[in-house]
């Protein structure tokens, strides 16, 4: 027999589970991709224009990564879960 | 080789010399080993191979438990609270490569991420690679693709060029890299089969935008 818990601290809800707190999804630079496919998997993923795909492509080139997405936690996650399964370094961010 | 051009359906067509589509299978084959060998952490049921025997595959493997009779066992229950998930990255760097952390700076977060997404990512490269092993005949000849097998070798040409690029050490300055060579290097030829796939890959990206 075993005694019951006296008191269970529930956790506080921190900067993890603040339901308002921007995420976001950042693609780094890396010396393998081609450029035409990142362009090309920005568009095929986010339906992103091309013009736009290009930008965020470039600027991933130019200055080491770029933003290419925001929202919920959950949808950020889901972004860099299929950023990887296109070989893009893609990975997940607060937005602070 | 013919590069590849759009076809119908989102799909595209090459043809591949036959040593062109030796050397790219057996690629592939080494891509598909490296997604099966265990990460960071794991034990190797076989050896330091990493191959070894599936005990629990084998004819009668679990068949004279019976005291224990449908009470898990212990890797059972490891299973199915995922506490025999990978959490922390593959050491091998092209490996490693093709299953990033999807945290930068959050071992917790990134851990917690690679349990559940690691082994379905492993899976889903593991069947785009089998994909192109499907559509790419052995002795050569011409491919053509539907627009689902088409992003599959997208997708595996990529993993190829990711995991030999990590092994080659490729930067951004890869053509210098590649002709500051000594020609006899063996480097070389591995650089020129790399430059191969880009061109490769290329194609089908233009074929299919």
């Amino acid at each position: 027999m075993s005694a019951a818990p006296a008191e269970v601290e529930l956790p506080q809800s921190g900067e993890h589970t603040t339901p308002d707190k921007p995420w976001v999804t950042i693609v780094w630079n890396d010396p393998v991709n081609l450029m035409t496919y990142v362009t090309y998997v920005f568009q095929k993923v986010f339906g992103y224009p091309k013009p736009k795909a290009e930008k965020l492509m470039l600027d991933v080139h130019h200055k080491g990564k770029a933003v290419v997405a925001a929202g919920a936690r959950e949808a950020m996650e889901h972004n860099v879960e299929i950023l990887h399964g296109y070989g893009l370094w893609a990975t997940v961010s607060s937005d602070s | 080789m013919e590069a590849f051009r759009p076809a119908g359906g989102g799909g595209a067509s090459a043809s591949f010399a036959a040593p062109e589509a030796a050397l790219l299978r057996s690629l592939i084959d080494q891509v598909v080993g490296l997604l099966s060998a265990p990460g960071a952490g794991e034990p190797s049921p076989g050896g330091p191979d990493g191959g070894g025997l599936d005990l629990d595959a084998l004819p009668g493997a679990g068949e004279h438990d019976d005291p224990d009779a449908g009470v898990p066992g212990a890797a059972e229950l490891d299973a199915m609270l995922g506490l025999d998930e990978p959490v922390s990255p593959p050491e091998d760097p092209a490996l490693a490569r093709l299953l990033p952390d999807a945290y930068r700076d959050d071992p917790d977060a990134a851990g917690e991420f690679r349990r559940y997404t690691e082994q379905s990512l492993r899976l889903a490269k593991q069947e785009t690679a089998r994909t192109v092993l499907e559509t790419l005949p052995a002795e050569g000849g011409p491919v053509k693709l539907s627009g689902d097998q088409a992003q599959s070798w997208l997708r595996a040409l990529n993993d190829v060029r990711l995991a030999l690029g990590v092994r080659l050490g490729v930067t951004e300055e890869f053509e210098d890299q590649w002709q500051e060579l000594d020609p006899l290097d063996p480097r070389s030829a591995a650089f020129e089969v790399y430059a191969w796939l880009g061109s490769v890959q290329e194609s089908l990206v233009q074929a299919l935008a």
